[in-house]
């Protein structure tokens, strides 16, 4: 565990250092993504021009889950699929030898190699929008708040970043999958919105078949006071048999491995 | 051979000919490609999809919120609206930004000027030969998405008959635009940010996200001075049943006037585009 945070660290230190030497890049994603926090913001105002609740939440705590959709959606886009990229890639030109030869677990290596920094700016506007809806819901907060909001949002991280590793891992079978990200990439917009207004089959599907809209639906729920501890408990089995089952995968997508240089 | 040295004249007059059999081939090249890569075109086809179910999803529980109707939509025009906007959607794709910025960093442009014909007559061909595997793709999710959400519409034989030509100048304008957008890869490889202005423009001003009418004002009297409407928002509402004989007319006026003045622009920008292009190798 220890070693792997290190890993990380290093990697990401290196990326860093990479992408600082593009400081116009900054300007151009602060750009881009106030560009779409704001579009979305207006989206959220002309839906509650027409109504005062959607699916029983309010457009204060309808913020809150768009902030967290942001927050998420940034950690997706500095870490987790600029990863899934890169692995997808190396399988697709066979350069995934040099990776598996390594002394290190694959999977975590394959995990923690890129870092887009920039991306970040959309961590920051979601903490930003969480911290407006708090001070409009007027939450007295609470440790038991606090840490029920950080248990579901790491939760949320863990969920997201084994369904994409699960969907990644089908490149070792069809070599052209980026199709499959940016199909996952437009199922996560669904998180925009409460997982509740969804008909069934569709709430079914983005809960446990695709869970992107719930891992935005929990932190939410769990920051504006719906969270009771049974669902909480319920959400760590769900977390951690997706990550479980994600490993499982891996291993077995990677027995398919053939390699380009061998 | 023996013509050439005779002037341009026999080249001229057959020169309509050429530039149709020249479409047939783009199109059909379009055709072949696309019926080969099925499952990543389904999968392509769910995430053109997602959108308009969410806004469909959001928007009828406002309607059923509020007594069943907002705006003059009920849950199941709603319906009829976003069903709609899936297969408008399929027709006025276009190329894409990335697409542009990948031709000229690999020097592929270069061997497209190297042809008879201006490259955007390739294209035109082959995105409208794009539409038949792309609606051939539609067919199976549009049923579907009619039996989950049981849509109401209703027009007229004669908005039905209208439906065609409006979705192909709804293509023609967009494919414009983005070509005009396009041909700012010329000057700088950083598009990203003016095709997310572009989009954020064309999520509100077109109809896409919801129909122009419930909109603020504000947005609607902005919208007339745009191209965007006439990409959504009116073949959408033509099908719907929701547009007088008269606004059809007009309508059909302004996708006209719309593909003029986007073809214009595009033949002006890229007098001064080409002059900046250079390619090694290709």
């Amino acid at each position: 565990m220890i070693r792997g945070l290190k890993l990380f660290g290093l990697f990401s230190r290196i990326s860093i250092l990479n992408e600082l030497q593009y400081r116009a890049n900054f300007f151009l994603q602060l750009f881009q993504s106030s560009l779409s926090l704001a579009t979305g913001l207006i989206v959220i105002g002309v839906v509650f021009s027409y109504t005062p609740t959607l699916g029983g939440w309010t457009q204060a705590e309808l913020l809150a889950i768009y902030g967290v959709f942001y927050l998420l959606g940034g950690i997706l886009g500095t870490i987790i699929i600029p990863n899934m990229w890169v692995f997808m890639e190396d399988v697709r030109e066979g350069r995934l030898d040099f990776t598996l030869t390594k002394p290190e677990d694959a999977q975590l290596l394959i995990s923690v190699r890129q870092f887009a920094v920039w991306r970040l700016v959309e961590v920051v506007l979601g903490i930003v929008v969480l911290a407006v809806a708090v001070a409009q819901i007027g939450l007295q907060a609470s440790w038991w708040l606090a840490f029920a909001f950080g248990a579901t949002l790491l939760m949320g991280v863990v969920m997201l970043y084994s369904v994409m590793l699960m969907s990644s891992t089908l490149a070792f079978w069809f070599t052209r999958v980026w199709e499959l990200m940016e199909m996952l990439q437009s199922i996560y917009q669904a998180g925009r919105w409460p997982v509740g207004i969804y008909p069934e089959w569709l709430r079914m599907g983005l809960t446990y078949l695709i869970p992107v809209a719930f891992a935005v639906t929990i932190p939410a729920e769990a920051l504006t006071g719906r969270l009771t501890p049974e669902t909480l408990l319920g959400t760590l089995a769900f977390t951690v048999a997706l990550a479980f089952v994600s490993r499982k995968v891996w291993f077995f997508g990677l027995k398919h491995y053939t390699g380009a240089s061998a | 051979m023996t013509q050439s040295s005779s002037g341009a004249q026999p080249l001229r007059q057959s020169s309509l000919r050429d530039r149709i059999d020249m479409y047939v081939v783009a199109a059909r090249q379009a055709i072949i490609e696309q019926l080969q890569y099925r499952l990543a075109n389904m999968m392509f086809m769910v995430h053109v999809l997602i959108e308009p179910v969410i806004y469909l999803v959001v928007w009828s529980t406002v309607a059923r919120a509020q007594g069943g109707e907002i705006g003059g939509y009920t849950a199941a025009q709603f319906a009829g609206y976003y069903i709609i906007w899936t297969l408008v959607r399929q027709f006025n794709l276009t190329l894409g930004p990335h697409n542009f910025n990948w031709r000229i960093k690999e020097g592929r442009l270069a061997a497209e000027l190297l042809r008879p014909v201006h490259p955007i007559q390739v294209d035109l061909g082959y995105y409208l030969g794009f539409k038949v595997p792309q609606t051939l793709y539609w067919l199976p999710m549009g049923i579907l998405l009619w039996l989950l959400f049981k849509p109401e519409i209703n027009p007229e034989w004669w908005q039905v008959l209208a439906f065609p030509f409006v979705l192909i100048l709804a293509f023609f304008v967009r494919f414009c635009f983005m070509w005009v957008l396009g041909l700012v890869c010329f000057w700088t490889e950083k598009i990203d940010a003016l095709f997310e202005l572009y989009f954020a423009a064309e999520l509100l001003f077109s109809g896409r996200l919801v129909p122009l009418e419930l909109m603020p004002a504000w947005t609607q009297s902005i919208a007339n001075f745009l191209p965007f409407q006439w990409t959504f928002y009116f073949p959408i509402e033509v099908l719907l049943g929701r547009v007088s004989p008269v606004d059809l007319g007009w309508g059909v006026l302004a996708q006209v006037a719309w593909v003029v003045g986007g073809y214009s622009l595009i033949m002006l920008v890229w007098k001064q585009a080409i002059k900046r292009f250079t390619a090694v190798g290709g």
